[in-house]
């Protein structure tokens, strides 16, 4: 194997006088899919918002290749693609205008791509339909249609499945390994039952949970 | 394991992102985005505005419909009634983006937040202070603001409002995470709209008088300048501590 991407070292969170977890360390590769697992309230989302940069209630350390990702936040970033709880999926705007938005975000993609993206997601001939006439699952969709226009190599993702069918969760499954296999990493939450085999590695939360 | 599906993406190219981004076109891009969405959702944007016109026609019932005592007032009633709209408007500044997940999208992403705070301030400013500085001398008349006025009220107000927009997404940043920022947006903000008011109202007032308006009118400058440089750094922090909390 080669050198780790992601190293995280002795991460310790706590909300509410409760510790969520302490000394958890992982380290996560090129081509790996990494799924947090715990109960709820066992501090998934809390997790991968501190690996997203995007929380800094914690203690311990991250690093992507070998520099504290807050030290060089602007290569991670580069590098990440961050799917929240929320898909941030404007419902005044039409699929096609959330994804320019995106693109205006990450300039350097092909604008080209989005029909295409959204015709894999699904989505094709909703382009130009506002998302609030859409269901919770086409939103959703429209959130990850961005997963087929990145160019990132970790891609960390919150509940992805959330309100998606069965078809469309085997063509994510699918995309997720396609993205280990071109040597990209994954890090997801998910209650749903993966059908990747022994693709998958795990890092359960329940153990960690405990009060102070 | 046959059962996967299979599924084709392009190749990564390492580094791919990593090309000088320009400053200018993500700010020109969250303009345009800005302002679409509020054309989308007209509410946000009409609202301060009505506001606005409701308040200058109901101070001549309320106090009285005299012109004397009326152009006396004027320049406070129009100042003030602008404030209070824009500080209105300023809760919604960054409400949705942070409840439906575009706001953590954008911290994630490469560019400077900067930039995009500060697009994102312009377009609040060209959806509300612009407007009611076009809207300003329709109010003078209502008020009986003699005609030697209104270039001091039209050139202040569009001087000072965007100061107002700048400060006020200060506030708006700061209480995005709570639940009922609403209030505390007001009590954060208004101190430091006083200074924009009492040289706003002084440009006016000389105006009026005759006296040379061009220094109150620099000192508004030199506010929006100051709030131009550094309200989006602020903004910009205050949003990352909302996000994170």
């Amino acid at each position: 194997m080669s050198e780790p991407l992601l190293i995280v070292k002795n991460l310790f969170c706590e909300r509410d006088d409760r510790v969520l977890f302490d000394q958890l360390s992982f380290d996560v590769s090129a081509g790996d899919v990494v799924q947090i697992e715990g109960q709820n309230g066992s501090g998934k989302t809390t997790l991968l918002r501190i690996l997203g940069a995007l929380s800094r209630h914690y203690e311990g350390d991250i690093y992507w290749k070998g520099t504290s990702i807050h030290d060089d936040s602007l290569t991670y970033r580069n590098d990440l693609l961050y799917l929240g709880h929320q898909p941030g999926v404007k419902a005044v705007l039409t699929p096609e205008e959330n994804l320019r938005w995106f693109m205006a975000l990450h300039p350097s993609l092909d604008v080209g791509q989005i029909r295409h993206a959204l015709t894999e997601v699904g989505l094709r001939g909703f382009e130009d339909v506002p998302c609030h006439m859409l269901s919770a699952g086409q939103n959703r969709r429209v959130g990850l249609a961005r997963l087929y226009l990145s160019q990132a190599l970790l891609w960390i993702l919150d509940e992805p499945f959330t309100a998606i069918d069965k078809q469309g969760v085997a063509a994510q499954e699918a995309l997720l390994l396609a993205h280990a296999e071109r040597g990209g990493a994954v890090i997801l939450t998910t209650h749903h039952e993966l059908n990747l085999g022994q693709f998958v590695r795990r890092v359960n939360l329940d153990k960690q949970v405990g009060t102070k | 394991m046959s059962a996967f599906q299979t599924k084709k993406l392009p190749e990564l190219k390492p580094g791919f992102e990593t090309e000088a981004f320009s400053p200018g076109k993500i700010l020109l891009a969250t303009l345009k985005r800005d302002v679409k969405l509020a054309f989308r959702r007209q509410s946000d944007w009409v609202n301060p505005l009505i506001f606005f016109l409701m308040v200058a026609s109901l101070f001549p019932l309320g106090v009285s419909p005299e012109p004397k005592l009326l152009s006396t007032i004027a320049p406070g009633v129009v100042w003030v009634a602008a404030l209070l709209s824009t500080l209105l408007s300023m809760d919604s500044l960054f409400r949705s983006d942070f409840e439906d997940g575009s706001l953590e999208q954008i911290l994630v992403s490469p560019q400077p937040l900067y930039f995009v705070v500060l697009g994102k301030v312009l377009s609040h400013w060209m959806m509300t202070g612009l407007p009611l500085t076009l809207m300003a001398p329709l109010l003078g008349v209502m008020l009986f603001l003699p005609f030697e006025g209104m270039g001091g009220l039209v050139l202040s107000l569009l001087i000072g409002t965007p100061t107002l927009s700048l400060v006020g997404g200060i506030g708006a940043a700061l209480t995005v995470g709570l639940r009922k920022g609403g209030v505390l947006v007001s009590l954060l903000v208004i101190p430091l709209y006083i200074p924009v008011l009492i040289f706003g109202t002084a440009a006016i007032e000389a105006s009026l008088t005759g006296l040379p308006v061009a220094g109150h009118l620099a000192l508004l400058g030199a506010m929006l300048v100051l709030g131009l440089t550094l309200a989006p750094l602020a903004i910009a922090a205050a949003l990352r501590i909302s996000v994170s909390g």
